[in-house]
């Protein structure tokens, strides 16, 4: 990197490529080679930055300016006044929204302050493509000191001490894993990777391959030695197709490199990695299912024991592992344990990267010190709540994690604190709830999702799930009794005690979170037949206050089924009749002349 | 062995390691209920997905409930089977079963029979309070399986029994969630499918969702129509099990009094199978004579191993799964073809009977049958030789529609000439007794000697794969053995790859052979069962006075009269028949 005097790293994460980001890229290199900079100034298309929320994003280097929402128009004046002028373009800086006024490098941006980034650390930064610049970046050491300084029992012990758990949502120590998988006697082991990720709006796994995905070669490999492997398989969804290919190119280069391969660095230690496809299945997430799915089978869970450090892929030992685990790994062998176990609580080590989504200002994907407070999450990070509504719930760990309110709102995030709380951790889905939100509607949200993804294998989850999803269903239709809400709960109870797999004795989780958290809102649906946040269709109706309105007849020109009458200048009328309910008066009206009862 | 200690509602167990709490349970008389779980004792079937949760029971120190099928006991475990907690779960998996499941117990051909409904009734469950919608799926009707999926529960059994014994590799569960269910690939209808009707997945099925195709009311209407005469024949391991229908212990022999109901329900005529089964003997033995000599003599064209061609199922299945070794079975139909076919031109012949109108019945253990008679091959002018196959269970029905008590009846014979055979015929409904009865009549035709012993202990048995060899006076004659199809791919693909040498093979579809067969009264995962009707089969022929196949005065006369000798033109075209390469048939249609 040094022969260029500047960089432009322009992110090429899946969200801002959505965005023209790849068009962008063009962009800078004609209007370089046009102007004769491209020998000194490289443009480099790097993984996801984060801050999705204001993409596409550009920035540059040395100065770390930090462009935000940038179009390929843009890139004229960027090379203008950026790059030629030395002055920061001002238009695309990034706003402070509470001291109003430009920031120009991620070091002031709340959103980043913040944040630790381990996992992420080469995400944005390096170009993924480019097995060079990870390696300026410290790659492949971790697998250089392993496999020269260290026995693979020593090398386990490290992780095992750093205290590091998995992030795909159980939290098991990883390096107990490494050692379980290492004392089994086979003739064949498999490290796997768990890139199936799934969760609705989770997208960490995806940004580490697509930004970083060396980082995950490595940590299988180093994987490898520990356990005794020779083969690694990362199972990936196939609409992942970015993933994909960077991680083909990757495997490649590391190939070229030696660092995969026989003999690898010169240690006699073999290792090679395949890619399997998975067809985008939920419960393929959970790793019997996977394992299960990568031999050809129907993809549904088994039950536990055996585990797959016994008895994994083919029947041999098999060590599974997520993306965000692996990705945490060399870090841990370059900076030291103490290093590691210094950041985060007591029981949970290291980091945790969120996709933080939902009603809050600045949605995007963060990587949080383990420990920090759902609050300064949502408020500093996320920058608070959109349109200064009033925060309402907080929903972790997925489609199956809990909702958490107000309460919970200074409680440290980690593993055991999330789920005393009765939410948990997840593999990093975090969806924030404003005032408008209905948690009965979210629930069954929720639910609708497990319902879908539920592999059908077991009663509980098979059928429970849909009784469950009648009753909320039920509910928001204003037909529910107060004995439907009890079955809820009993019914729920029961799913979580007796179902197979971890889909199964989590699919309750939202509906009993909100049950304790927002039991008012159900009895609100079930005796009042009244939806407070004024989400179930059933349950509200639309009405003009004649006094309010003024006759302009934007209503009645809006309404899309002529439900709406009235002469212009007179005060107009909502036919409940003919009315759907789908609040597009209520939103076209100048006049708060409408309102839902 | 390391042993375990644990409680188990308060009682100490002590059990070996790797036990289930299901199977600890069950050792002091603490039987937790199941649904999807299923274990034939002893042959190497088992079902155990896990998958119904019916059977969970709380153990101290564990987050949920466990799967008792499925959870092995560890030292100290504390159990409990029925405590309040536990009682709620599963009653609470129960009612959610049942409210995905038709209410049409009144009217289901499983009632009675049905595992759910049992259960439902052991855990007096009296009210659904989990009431919504039902899955509702396209029934399927084949020639000889109907699939009503409405009442399918996921357990899982016949995809074990078509995947793992069968390895025929039809049924498999798709779709996922509320929506999931055990179908043949894309949903299609079996007759679209590589299935070969051996009817394992019906003998299994624990509710209404599998069962055979109803030939009873067709029968009915034959037996009421004054212009047909209707003769009857009855499959040999069929006598070993009807009489567990009318709640008779396992392996009672009921040959007397199934003839005497037969009669009473109007055949004309009661004639046994185990004839054909002699006649079978009398062709394949040749056969086989035959194809040995030759070999002996050089001859390269030769197919050997003969393989046994009794058995519907196994010619579906290598029909469409090895059509390149469709040259080596023998070309002998199976006993209840032979029986049509003579039955239809001999017999038909004496009586002065139109075949037009005479209609025969079979009462078969098997629901492959009612495919086999249905085949093209085996009709003339579009009158097929066996007009209806009735299975097992079929009949008892039938009987007791007929307000026949079954235990009042007298012991009653077969008629003459088609209802006179052997103790060889009668062990065709077991494993291993086709070969045993064949090489009984091949023994004293190639020798010309008489056998020094009747019974050959060494080719009867449990075991999926049996090896025997046996003196022909000084000529060795290696013989396998095969029941259940996934032990017929085993001992195929050994033959494939040359690695066994035999002469002659006998397989059977059905673990245990036809006395495990898919129309045979259930027997609801209790093996001994089937042992006992084996022994039944074996206690029959050895009560018989004439045991060799070659030596049944009828089937003597029958050569005489009507077909010369065993292999003559006139048996080849009524008593052999030839096989198709089925293996791209379904590509073709589409």
């Amino acid at each position: 990197m040094t022969d260029y005097k500047m960089h432009i790293l322009v992110c090429g994460g899946t969200g801002c490529r959505a965005s023209q980001s790849e068009k962008i890229v063009d962009a800078f290199k004609s209007e370089l080679e046009t102007r004769a900079l491209d020998d000194e100034v490289k443009v480099i298309a790097t993984g996801c930055f984060g801050f999705c929320e204001k993409g596409p994003i550009v920035k540059i280097i040395p100065d770390n300016t930090f462009y935000v929402q940038v179009g390929v128009v843009d890139v004229k004046d960027i090379v203008e006044e950026h790059v030629i002028k030395g002055r920061p373009l001002k238009r695309l800086l990034y706003h402070d929204p509470a001291t109003k006024s430009q920031v120009t490098d991620t070091a002031h941006i709340d959103f980043y302050k913040k944040q630790v980034r381990i996992a992420l650390r080469n995400c944005g930064f390096i170009n993924p493509e480019n097995i060079d610049e990870y390696i300026a970046r410290d790659g492949y050491a971790a697998l250089g000191k392993a496999l020269s300084e260290m026995t693979p029992a020593d090398a386990t012990q490290l992780v095992k001490d750093s205290g590091l758990r998995g992030r795909g949502g159980g939290g098991f120590p990883t390096g107990l894993k490494w050692e379980i998988t290492a004392k089994e006697k086979s003739d064949q082991k498999y490290v796997v990777c768990n890139a199936d990720e799934g969760d609705p709006g989770a997208f960490m796994d995806r940004s580490i391959l697509e930004g970083d995905p060396h980082s995950v070669i490595e940590a299988m490999a180093i994987c490898g030695y520990c356990i005794g492997a020779s083969k690694g398989l990362v199972y990936i969804r196939a609409e992942y197709p970015l993933a994909i290919n960077r991680l083909k190119i990757a495997l490649e280069q590391a190939r070229e490199y030696g660092l995969l391969g026989d003999d690898i660095l010169g240690s006699g230690f073999n290792f090679d990695i395949d890619i399997r496809y998975g067809a985008g299945a939920f419960v393929c997430g959970e790793e019997t299912a996977l394992i299960h799915s990568m031999e050809g089978h129907r993809g549904e869970p088994t039950f536990k024991p055996p585990f797959p450090s016994v008895s994994g892929y083919l029947g041999k030992p098999t060590n599974v592992n997520n993306v965000e685990t692996f990705a945490n790994v060399p870090v841990i062998f370059n900076k030291g344990v103490e290093w590691f176990s210094s950041i985060g609580s007591e029981k949970s080590k290291g980091t945790k990267v969120f996709a933080l989504a939902g009603k809050v200002n600045n949605v995007g994907l963060i990587e949080v010190p383990m420990g920090i407070t759902l609050r300064e999450v949502i408020f500093d990070i996320g920058g608070g709540i959109r349109g200064g509504k009033k925060f309402k719930a907080v929903q972790t760990g997925g489609p199956s994690g809990g909702c958490l309110t107000e309460q919970h709102l200074d409680t440290p995030i980690d593993y055991d604190n999330l789920i005393a709380a009765g939410s948990m951790m997840g593999s990093g889905g975090m969806i924030v709830m404003d005032e408008d939100d209905c948690m009965v509607s979210i629930a069954k949200f929720y639910l609708e999702f497990t319902l879908e993804e539920s592999c059908g294998k077991c009663t509980p989850c098979r059928i429970g799930n849909k009784r469950l999803h009648e009753i909320l269903d039920k509910i928001t239709k204003g037909k529910g009794t107060l004995e439907d809400i009890e079955r809820l709960r009993v019914l729920g109870n029961v799913i979580k005690d007796t179902s197979l797999c971890g889909l199964g004795q989590t699919s309750p989780n939202p509906i009993l979170s909100t049950l304790d958290n927002f039991y008012d809102e159900y009895l609100a649906h079930v005796n009042d037949k009244k939806c407070p946040a004024g989400q179930c269709k059933d349950l509200v109706r639309y009405e003009i206050d004649p006094d309010a309105c003024t006759g302009c007849t934007l209503c009645f020109r809006n309404c899309p089924v002529g439900a709406i009458s009235g002469e212009k200048k007179m005060p107009h009328y909502i036919d409940q009749t003919l009315c759907i309910k789908c609040g597009v008066c209520y939103e076209k009206c100048r006049f708060k002349a409408i309102s839902i009862v | 062995m390391d042993k375990i200690k644990l409680t188990i509602d308060n009682k100490t167990v002590e059990v070996e390691k790797g036990t289930t709490i299901l199977e600890a349970a069950k050792t002091i008389g603490v039987h937790i209920p199941t649904l999807c779980h299923m274990k034939l004792d002893d042959m190497g079937i088992e079902n155990k997905p896990g998958g119904c949760r019916v059977c969970v029971v709380e153990v101290d120190g564990r987050k949920n409930l466990a799967p008792s099928c499925v959870t092995e006991v560890n030292n100290g475990m504390k159990i409990n089977t029925h405590s309040m907690r536990v009682i709620n779960a599963r009653r609470t998996v129960v009612e959610l079963i049942i409210s995905d499941h038709p209410y049409e117990c009144l009217t289901c051909a499983k009632a009675g029979n049905c595992e759910l409904q049992k259960l439902a009734q052991d855990m007096g469950i009296r009210e659904i309070h989990y009431e919504g919608e039902q899955s509702v799926y396209r029934e399927d009707t084949s020639p000889a399986i109907i699939r009503d999926l409405d009442k399918c529960i996921m357990c899982r059994r016949c995809e074990m029994m078509c995947n793992e014994v069968q390895t025929v590799g039809v049924l498999s569960a798709i779709n996922r969630g509320f929506q999931a269910v055990v179908s043949p690939p894309f949903e299609q209808n079996l007759d679209h499918s590589v299935c070969t009707y051996c009817g394992q997945c019906v003998a299994v099925c624990p509710t209404g969702a599998l069962t055979e195709v109803d030939h009873t009311p067709a029968v009915i209407r034959a037996l009421s129509d004054p212009s047909k005469t209707v003769v009857v024949q009855t499959a040999p391991a069929v006598r070993a099990a009807l009489g567990e229908a009318f709640g008779l212990e396992p392996g009672t022999l009921v040959t007397g009094k199934m003839a005497a109901a037969l009669r009473r329900l109007g055949f004309d005529f009661v004639f046994d199978t185990d004839f054909a089964a002699d006649l079978t003997i009398m062709e394949e033995g040749t056969e086989l004579l035959d194809r040995l000599s030759r070999h002996l003599a050089g001859d390269e064209t030769v197919k050997l191993p003969i393989l046994t061609s009794c058995c519907p199922a196994w010619v579906n299945f290598f029909e469409h799964q090895f059509p390149d070794m469709k040259d080596i079975p023998s070309s002998a139909k199976s006993p209840q073809q032979m029986f049509g076919a003579v039955a239809k031109t001999y017999f038909a012949d004496k009586q002065k009977i139109d075949r037009k109108d005479l209609v025969v019945v079979s009462i078969m253990p098997c629901v492959a049958k009612k495919y086999e008679c249905s085949r093209e091959e085996f009709s003339v002018d579009g009158n097929p030789d066996v007009d209806y196959a009735l299975t097992t269970r079929e009949l008892a029905a039938f009987i007791k529609l007929a307000n026949i008590d079954f235990h009042a009846l007298p012991d009653e014979e077969f008629d003459h000439p088609l209802g006179d055979s052997t103790g060889a015929g009668v062990i065709f409904g077991a494993t291993g007794g086709v070969i045993e009865a064949a090489v009984r009549t091949a023994y004293e035709l190639h020798t010309k000697k008489s056998l020094p012993r009747i019974d050959f202990e060494e080719l009867r048995g449990m075991d999926g794969i049996r090896e025997a060899t046996i003196d022909f006076d000084g000529l060795p004659i290696k013989i396998g053995i095969a029941h259940g199809l996934g032990n017929a791919r085993k001992l195929l693909e050994d033959i494939q790859s040359g690695k066994s040498q035999f002469h002659a093979i006998e397989i059977m579809s059905c673990p245990g052979g036809c006395i495990g067969g898919g129309g045979q009264p259930y027997h609801h995962s209790d093996s001994s069962i089937l042992k006992k009707r084996q022994m039944a089969i074996y206690s029959e022929d050895g009560m018989k006075t004439i045991r060799k196949s070659h030596e049944n005065p009828y089937i003597l006369k029958l050569y005489e009269e009507f077909l010369g000798k065993p292999m003559s033109e006139k048996a080849h075209h009524l008593l052999h028949t030839n096989y198709f390469d089925k293996s791209t048939v379904f590509e073709q249609e589409d």
